[in-house]
């Protein structure tokens, strides 16, 4: 008879070895042959992974199920966005900035007319009626890119009806971008100086009937997740940041106020007059998953409130400033064909005044000219803080660009939320970072 | 006699030789005239009459001056909290520049990581939040030409305030900030990814967004747009900085 430490003792029999582990010390016994006490195995998640939201790829070092390390590896979405601005001018950059976040366009686009308006000094020229539909499209998008949230998020925990419900209501915001601006995604709506076109009556209808709609479809959401034992328990204490850790991560946005903190640019450093609107911050102390869901819901009941008070306070008026050099790319027009010049101005330029048509050239194929310097503008996006930081030399094109953008800082997070937790829970706190490789890798 | 199915051993196959391009390959500014009617390409144009900025960008030169005391707002207010929390922030400090009402510190590279934790931790200034940092490439227009910009925000006063360090091309060296503001980490990692900055002390500094083997550094000025050639079927399409419709 052999004794080995760990092992039980063995003796022969005719019917094969006989194990005898009666009386053993079995701490010892599992101990020594435990196999997840000393094995560790790598998993490569995504970059084509389901349920990482895109492109996005983390490698985990697991112990069983527990998550002991993390990384994660971005870029596999990047298209030189940044660099390929410098070489249009500062118009045409709104084509490109509007394809970075493909889920809140209209916020791209948004901080790059206001960093560019700044850079121009004209920031007090914009009309009230332009900034008025700025909020309007920029709240509207921020409900249809929670939308795109929830649905993800709960079709990634199990919860695939509200991925069906989820898109339909965003499918509905979409449909009023189409009517006012032409195009449902990457819309380039916002201009530097205005917006490119005005809101049509008839979207003003189809919004009134889409704020009568919302809130009780908002309420089948709830009905839906909140009560759920499985939705409790898939996101209540999962992937927790509190405070501290959100602002050494630079984390902001919905993740910072689930943790506690009512930092919402909109309200502390206000921009386009949404010191003038009423709604409120709201917060939640857990800092987990759950609080971002109760957050993001009450987020979009506040977009609510702000979307009806901007169309109650929507005069005719310009929606571009005056300056004809600033303002001319937007002097479109629906066609038959669909959106371009419009008709009496390309009347005009060709045949009346020689001079027009000199600088309409001019204007097209130079663009106008940015004073030097730089600036940096913030705004809140769905995500956090969306910062622009713009240089300008005194050309026609950017010297620079560059993108704080909310989802490429706020995946440093992972980590911190992942590591010691089960790898369910990656999944978890990953979608509730909520991140969008197309801004991510810009 | 030459064969017809034969093809020409003369490069270029009897197209007339152009003289070397000016400015397109190497980034030079189109403002130099070409030296031969041939780089003038099919129209004879003077400067640059490429609108879409292939061949190469005319850059303008501008270095914006320091502002004189007193900058006006809250300026004063950080930069005396900033005298009073940091002694001898006259030698870190290069110049002062306050531009369409923002504040901009030039800050000395090897005090950068200082200036930062006095930013964050000194009571009068309360720099909880590093916004941004990002890069600039000012060729032509400085001899330390790569700059880094870091965008502060204050919770507590609802402030913003950007610092900005300046390297030559040559040691592009600067002590990361990751130990003050790790969220510094990833865009540090950018930075030097786009621009070729080396943070001293970063703990992993690595490309980021571009490929791990990329060469080069492509938001540099002189690194031109698109850059790599294309094949697509066999086929190779040059890079539009080498394509003859631009040069």
């Amino acid at each position: 008879m052999t004794t080995t430490s760990g092992y039980a003792t063995e003796r022969e029999t005719t019917e094969g070895k006989v194990f005898n582990v009666t009386g053993g010390d079995w701490d010892t016994v599992v101990g020594g042959t435990d196999p997840i006490q000393d094995e560790r195995i790598v998993v490569n998640m995504g970059p084509q992974h389901p349920s990482t939201h895109g492109v996005l790829r983390l490698v985990l070092e697991l112990e069983g199920e527990t998550v002991r390390e993390a990384r994660v590896v971005v870029g596999y979405l990047h298209t030189g966005i940044e660099k390929s601005l410098e070489f249009r001018n500062w118009v045409q950059g709104s084509t490109f900035v509007t394809r970075m976040d493909y889920l809140s366009p209209i916020f791209n686009e948004t901080a790059y007319a206001l960093a560019v308006e700044k850079l121009l000094g004209i920031e007090d020229q914009i009309t009230e009626r332009a900034n008025t539909i700025r909020v309007l499209m920029m709240e509207l998008n921020r409900i249809s890119s929670h939308l795109v949230w929830l649905a993800t998020t709960g079709m990634e925990l199990g919860a695939i009806s509200m991925m069906l419900y989820g898109f339909r209501e965003r499918e509905y915001i979409l449909e009023i971008f189409e009517m006012v601006s032409g195009l449902r995604m990457n819309m380039a709506y916002v201009r530097p100086g205005g917006v490119a076109q005005d809101v049509p009556d008839e979207a003003i209808v189809k919004i009134r009937e889409f704020l009568a709609m919302m809130p009780k479809k908002l309420k089948e959401y709830e009905a839906l997740l909140s009560g759920q034992p499985i939705w409790h328990q898939r996101t209540k204490d999962v992937a927790v940041l509190d405070v501290t850790g959100c602002l050494a991560l630079g984390i902001t946005g919905p993740v910072l106020r689930s943790a506690g903190l009512p930092w919402d640019l909109r309200k502390t450093m206000p921009y386009c007059g949404y010191e003038t609107y009423e709604f409120d911050v709201p917060t939640t102390p857990t800092g987990d998953v759950w609080g971002r869901y109760l957050v993001r819901m009450a987020e979009m009941r506040e977009s609510l409130k702000i979307v009806e008070q901007a169309l109650d306070r929507l005069r005719p008026g310009p929606i571009m400033v005056a300056d004809k050099k600033i303002a001319w790319p937007a002097q479109l027009a629906i066609g038959v064909d669909g959106m371009g010049n419009s008709l009496e101005h390309v009347a005009k330029i060709m045949g009346q005044s020689m001079e027009s048509l000199i600088h309409h050239f001019k204007l097209v194929t130079e663009g106008f000219r940015v004073p030097p310097g730089q600036v940096y503008v913030g705004i809140e996006s769905p995500r956090g803080e969306l910062g622009v930081h713009a240089v300008s030399d005194g050309g026609t094109r950017p010297y620079r660009v560059h993108y704080r953008e909310p989802s490429f800082v706020n995946l440093q997070a992972i980590p911190a939320m992942a590591e010691g937790g089960l790898i369910a829970d990656v999944i978890a706190g990953g979608a509730s970072l909520d991140p969008v490789m197309g801004g991510c890798d810009r | 006699m030459v064969e017809p199915n034969k093809p020409s051993e003369d490069p270029g196959g009897g197209v007339p030789a152009q003289a070397p391009p000016v400015g397109a390959t190497s980034g030079a500014p189109a403002e130099y005239p070409p030296a031969s009617p041939a780089g003038r390409g099919m129209f004879g144009i003077h400067g640059s009459g490429d609108t879409s900025g292939f061949g190469g960008l005319v850059r303008r030169r501008v270095q914006p001056a320091g502002t004189p005391q007193p900058y006006g707002g809250y300026f004063d207010d950080v930069y005396d909290a900033l005298t009073v929390a940091y002694p001898g922030i006259e030698d870190a400090i290069e110049k002062v520049v306050v531009d369409r009402g923002e504040l901009t510190l030039h800050i000395k590279p090897e005090r950068i990581v200082d200036v930062c934790r006095t930013m964050r931790d000194s009571e009068g200034l309360r720099f909880e939040l590093c916004s941004s940092v990002s890069g600039v490439d000012y060729l032509g227009a400085d001899e330390r030409r790569l700059h880094v910009v870091y965008q502060l925000t204050s919770m507590t006063y609802r402030r913003w305030v950007r610092l900005e360090v300046a390297v030559d091309a040559d040691h592009p060296r600067v002590p990361s900030v990751t130990q003050v503001y790790p969220t510094a980490d990833w865009q540090e990692r950018e930075t030097y990814d786009f621009f070729g900055v080396v943070f001293e002390g970063h703990p992993n500094l690595t490309r980021i967004l571009m490929p791990d083997d990329w060469e080069g550094f492509p938001q540099r000025k002189d690194y031109p747009l698109g850059g790599v050639p294309v094949e697509y079927k066999g086929a190779e399409i040059p890079p539009p900085d080498k394509r003859r419709s631009y040069q």
